[in-house]
């Protein structure tokens, strides 16, 4: 009744969690049953150990969030030694979202990944706003489609490309993502934002600026998510702001195959279960044998 | 504000926190983290636990408009909590000299200390506080203290209760007047500034001292890596590697 497909990955329903908002999974164990979820997306790993950003690094907005933490990660080395033996034994799919300073280092990445089974399937973080560099691989349709190509090169497991929604035409992102061979496209991640402390007038966030997410941010992600999906033919994910089951339902009817909850996970450690219950009463309630029939199903 | 938790308060250790939902609505949207100010009960009996707050924001104003049998959502408890002194001498480094706990809590940092003196003064560890505030009405849990041990030490900023000048200033002054056969471990909670200063002074006179930081938290149980805090071994965090850090090792 729940099954979705994302590329080769079958999932048992279209839960999943978001980038960054989940660790490695571990640190959910008591708070979630973890194989109930439809897929794990890890914290994003790159190849070296990084540091992250200057403090602050959250700070509050309007029913959301601002994050800069910098993809602090351990590397993908501590990874592989660390997190990997506990992420397999969980039983639910696991997706490891990486990111790279450049193509080199995504294909590297994307290589050693590649020969492990137990990952299913890799997501290309390539939207991140929060890491220093000139623009956003996820802001120009060109690096967009050379990243996804280089890492399809080296790997058949499925690729998720993750979009950045601080873009104009988030359609020939997306496209160029499926042109080079991506198996989905997961959107969106943070919105660029920014806030000041008008005492001291200094930045709320050490970086500056930051990502925002939450509900605040959801009729923004909704729109791009439609947008996206009825101009590609690959699954469309659908991130931003989702607290409950009704805004994943609604992410679906947009045309979303599967969903990621992120800054909902900070708040109800247990939202990712209660999600899925709440989507399969929405289908009972409404006598839908099949997800995938609400799956674009927007009745204009 | 009294919490009707008989998990968290049984599971609780001094130092820790618990997440708190201030509301079900998304403003605010996330937790807010206070520390574990008191267990209630004693034994299988012990059900409640208190958080202490100051009204600062949002948050802790909805907090502040609860009523008696109100529902709240309370994550926890969280954190590593602040370790205890070596009781006996084989745990001990230096076997020849008794344990001696000083507390210094400076404004709202009192919050978590309460819990700690209690339990010192159950292990019948000698313990010392101090407290600290800008003026005399900000002098938080004297009574509470005073229960736990009789020697509580008073100083305000401005000298309108207990001797005249900053915490740190009282905690040389103890320092002079009381004996130095003990191996002393202090305990400090308070704003960033007050804080540096006794990490220095225990620094100078070698003493392990355990500081409560309080920092910006969205999860509280290690995820989103933002209430970073910079070690000598690395990036840390106070959700999960803290609240309570061993001062030697903080980048200040």
């Amino acid at each position: 009744m729940m099954k979705v497909k994302i590329g080769k990955i079958k999932l048992k329903n279209p839960v999943m969690t978001a980038s960054g908002t989940f660790g490695y999974a571990k640190e959910f164990e008591k708070l979630v049953n973890l194989k109930h979820i439809g897929a794990i997306i890890t914290k994003t790993i790159t190849l070296n150990p990084r540091q992250g950003n200057p403090m602050p690094r959250i700070c509050e907005a309007s029913a959301g969030m601002l994050n800069a933490i910098g993809l602090q990660n351990e590397g993908i080395d501590n990874f592989l030694k660390e997190k990997m033996p506990y992420l397999s034994k969980i039983g639910a799919p696991i997706i490891v979202s990486i990111s790279g300073n450049n193509i080199d280092e995504f294909f590297i990445l994307a290589r050693r990944l590649d020969k492990i089974k137990s990952i299913s399937g890799i997501e290309l973080n390539i939207s991140c706003p929060n890491i220093n560099c000139e623009g956003l691989v996820a802001q120009d349709t060109k690096e967009t489609y050379e990243v996804v190509k280089a890492v399809r090169k080296i790997t058949d497991k499925t690729i998720i490309t993750k979009l950045s929604p601080n873009v104009t035409d988030i359609v020939g992102i997306a496209k160029a993502a499926e042109n080079a061979g991506s198996d989905a496209v997961s959107l969106v991640n943070t919105f660029l934002g920014m806030a000041i402390d008008i005492d001291t007038r200094k930045p709320k966030l050490g970086n500056i600026t930051g990502g925002l997410s939450g509900p605040c941010i959801k009729p923004i992600a909704l729109r791009m998510v439609y947008e996206a999906s009825k101009n590609i033919n690959i699954p469309v994910i659908g991130i931003g702001g989702i607290m409950n089951a009704n805004d994943a339902i609604e992410f679906m009817i947009a045309g979303a195959t599967a969903i990621q909850v992120g800054t909902a996970n900070f708040i109800k450690p247990g939202v990712c279960g209660k999600i899925v219950k709440g989507i399969e009463a929405y289908l009972k309630k409404h006598k839908i044998e099949k997800i995938e029939d609400i799956i674009g199903n927007l009745k204009i | 504000m009294s919490l009707d938790a008989p998990y968290i308060a049984r599971a609780a250790k001094p130092g820790q926190f618990v997440q708190i939902r201030c509301n079900d609505s998304f403003e605010p949207l996330l937790r807010r983290p206070f520390s574990i100010h008191r267990v209630k009960g004693e034994g299988s009996r012990v059900k409640d636990i208190e958080i202490l707050y100051e009204v600062v924001g949002k948050g802790t104003e909805i907090l502040a408009g609860k009523k008696e049998g109100d529902f709240i959502d309370v994550l926890g408890p969280l954190g590593n909590g602040f370790i205890l002194p070596r009781t006996t001498n084989h745990e001990r480094r230096t076997t020849n000299s008794e344990p001696r706990a000083i507390i210094i809590a400076g404004g709202i940092g009192a919050a978590p200390l309460v819990y700690l003196a209690e339990e010192l003064t159950k292990k019948k560890i000698k313990t010392i506080i101090l407290i600290g505030a800008k003026t005399k009405n900000l002098i938080l849990c004297e009574k509470d203290f005073k229960k736990a041990t009789p020697e509580v030490y008073i100083s305000t900023d401005d000298g309108t209760y207990g001797s005249q000048g900053f915490v740190s200033k009282l905690f040389h002054k103890i320092l002079k007047t009381t004996e130095s056969k003990f191996e002393t471990i202090v305990y400090v909670c308070g704003p960033h500034g007050m804080l540096k200063c006794i990490v220095d002074i225990c620094q100078e006179r070698k003493f392990e001292c355990h500081a409560s930081l309080e920092e910006k938290m969205a999860c509280g149980i290690g995820v989103c890596l933002g209430c970073a805090v910079k070690t000598k071994s690395g990036i840390k965090l106070a959700c999960k590697d803290g609240p309570v850090f061993n001062a030697s090792e903080l980048i200040w």
